[in-house]
């Protein structure tokens, strides 16, 4: 169903999915034609996650991300140009080439550090939620991390703390292995977690918690919302598992691209390869989003379209921005890891 | 001049911290391990009741917290008591802090500082005895502070403190009885400035921590044998003071190095090989290490004891150096 908000706020979230998805897409034969070489995750197929989600904060609540933070980036408003810039290893990049596309951050927008290790980030965002109760600013933090950060220790540790000391962050789990496409559904989980559902581990530590379907804009919305609120009145953590249905591109170690996305596909998916057609028939969930702005008269098939296009020209733009910016002096590698006070 | 225990100086510098600064926290601990003087932590934990926090035993968790919390401008402190538990938070120690400012291209800063007593203490066998000083000397990002004596410990925890960088402070239990000056008013000491404990002309006898208190004992007995030895004390291994040591082993060249990390790719190895890349010329005998030996730490006292950095091991590595 879509968020419950006014029909600007809607193509908002219309154009920052899409935004994603062609920054995603286009990362991929930048990497196959050697443009960069570091290992990269892809956030397609979670959009209906992150973008409404992280919609619902305040211009300065922290958040936490990943080793898969593209999306969470775009989604908060972060330059794709400079976000490219840093993928590809080039000075004009977010962390001017030193982080790459596992920690790519964006302090201005509250991304103060990414981490490369699954579960690195849980603690860290207590630390953020501790700061901010003690200088009593009303920000909250928001953790977005995948369900194979429940498989490390630092995990459980950091629930038990933000439980003890009512800490104002949203624990925001990302289940992207619903069900493989193409795959049984038997098959639950992508991760190797004895507990299940997962939403039974934080619920150990008295943190109510809730499991969504994650492809459903207007269900993340309306959850996140909620749980954003009673964070912010200071009724400590929340855990949402929002669950998505992995992106046959994503199956692979190293991503690719089964069919490039257009608005058409939302309605005629007969030009995808038959292994994938399936999860871009009822998975995907821009083309969900899409389908059900047209459905419920918000935009005109017309309308996606032409915000297509400029997404595309503009993402076009900021690879053209990316392959033309400088690499670092390697010089620059001795320098600035310590900071002067 | 006024003279403090290095507890008294310890817990004065804490004091004057939490007073200055409303940013600063105090995480976990007592920052006196289970030393007898262990109650003046009541006194701050009174005065400072909402800047402390006493978190269950999840030393990988809050040292996370620790470090977000800095990253989103508090400037805590974390003792994590015994240095071998820092272990337990190896990946937001070595992994998170350490690489934040580098791996955010210079945006993102991590005012932590990380306490911990290294060291042998008397029984503490394997588990407790730990030196991770210089496996953290191999991730750069962290700066290291070694104190040994009561004006370096309250100088230096100032100066830790006021660092943007993630810091950890390395202290040791067999220093906290120990007395001496310290100025009142004394200005924080910089990091990356070492201090001469004992002018001496025939070697340089480089120590840290409470092995600065042992080497400058072995110096006192060296002396009635006529062996004048110079005590440096580098009081910060990152920033580290190569200059001044160099000073030194230009006068004396002779150079012993003593500090209870294990002796391979430990500290002492680490000032040897910098000393001989920049001070070969310098050198009329081979450098010699006295470290703790390469073996875990056996909990029975003999074994504990000849293990270490003795003084009598100071004294016999000294007159070979002099030979």
């Amino acid at each position: 169903m879509l968020p419950k908000i006014a029909r600007e706020s809607l193509l908002e979230l219309c154009r920052r999915m899409f935004v994603i998805r062609h920054f995603e897409e286009s990362l991929v034969p930048l990497h196959d034609k050697g443009v960069f070489g570091g290992h990269y995750h892809l956030y397609v197929g979670q959009e209906a996650t992150g973008v409404p989600a992280i919609s619902c904060l305040r211009a300065d609540d922290y958040l936490f991300t990943t080793h898969r933070n593209h999306g969470h980036l775009l989604a908060r408003g972060a330059e794709p140009k400079k976000l490219f810039a840093e993928i590809l290893g080039r000075a004009d990049g977010l962390n001017k080439g030193k982080g790459g596309s596992f920690h790519s951050v964006a302090p201005a927008l509250g991304f103060l550090h990414s981490s490369g290790v699954v579960a690195g980030i849980i603690p860290l965002s207590t630390g953020t939620a501790y700061a901010a109760k003690a200088q009593k600013n009303g920000r909250i933090t928001v953790c977005l991390f995948g369900d194979g950060s429940l498989e490390e220790g630092a995990a459980p540790e950091a629930f038990n703390l933000a439980s003890l000391y009512k800490l104002p962050v949203l624990f925001l789990c990302e289940n992207n292995g619903k069900y493989g496409a193409g795959r049984a559904v038997a098959a639950t989980q992508s991760s190797t977690m004895a507990a299940y559902p997962l939403t039974d581990l934080p619920k150990t530590y008295r943190i109510p918690a809730q499991q969504i379907d994650g492809m459903d804009a207007g269900l993340v919305h309306g959850t996140v919302s909620e749980a954003v609120e009673k964070i912010r009145r200071g009724e400590g953590p929340q855990f949402i598992e929002a669950q998505t249905v992995r992106y046959p591109g994503s199956e692979t170690n190293w991503p690719t691209v089964p069919r490039a996305t257009d608005t058409a596909l939302a309605w005629d998916v007969s030009s995808v390869p038959e292994k994938a057609r399936e999860w871009y028939r009822s998975c995907d969930p821009l083309l969900i989003f899409i389908r059900e702005l047209v459905e419920a008269k918000q935009a005109s098939r017309e309308e996606i379209s032409a915000i297509e296009r400029q997404i595309k020209s503009d993402i076009a733009a900021a690879v053209e921005f990316a392959v033309n910016s400088p690499y670092p002096k390697p010089q620059e590698a001795e320098r600035n890891f310590f900071a002067q006070s | 001049m006024r003279d403090l225990a290095y507890y008294e100086a310890k817990f004065e510098a804490l004091d004057e911290i939490m007073a200055a600064d409303q940013r600063v926290h105090l995480i976990n601990g007592t920052f006196l391990s289970l030393s007898p003087h262990r109650h003046v932590f009541q006194n701050l934990k009174e005065k400072y009741t909402d800047r402390m926090m006493s978190p269950p035993i999840s030393e990988l968790g809050f040292c996370g917290l620790a470090t977000g919390a800095a990253m989103a401008g508090l400037r805590p402190i974390v003792d994590l008591s015994t240095g071998s538990f820092i272990y337990e938070a190896w990946p937001q120690v070595a992994n998170e802090a350490a690489n934040a400012f580098s791996m955010s291209g210079g945006q993102t800063r991590v005012p932590v500082v990380f306490h911990l007593f290294h060291g042998l203490r008397g029984g503490g066998a394997a588990q407790h005895s730990g030196s991770p000083q210089a496996m953290l000397w191999n991730c750069p990002g962290l700066e290291i502070a070694i104190p040994s004596s009561p004006r370096d410990v309250k100088g230096l925890l100032k100066s830790a403190v006021a660092s943007d960088n993630p810091t950890i402070f390395v202290d040791h239990t067999r220093l906290l009885d120990i007395r001496g000056e310290v100025p009142e008013n004394d200005k924080p000491i910089p990091f990356g400035v070492a201090d001469v404990k004992r002018a001496g002309r025939d070697v340089t006898v480089i120590a840290t921590s409470y092995t600065v208190q042992v080497a400058l004992r072995a110096a006192a007995t060296l002396a009635q044998e006529g062996i004048e030895a110079e005590v440096v004390d580098p009081r910060t291994l990152v920033p580290f003071d190569l200059p001044t040591i160099l000073q030194s082993v230009e006068k004396t060249h002779r150079v012993v190095i003593a500090d209870e990390t294990h002796q391979s790719c430990g500290v002492g190895a680490e000032i040897a090989a910098r000393i001989a890349e920049s001070g070969f010329d310098k050198l009329k005998a081979p450098i010699r290490r006295v470290a703790t030996l390469d073996v875990p730490v056996p909990y029975s006292p003999p074994l504990e004891a000849h293990i270490g950095p003795s003084e009598e091991r100071i004294i016999n590595a000294v007159r070979a150096a002099v030979r």
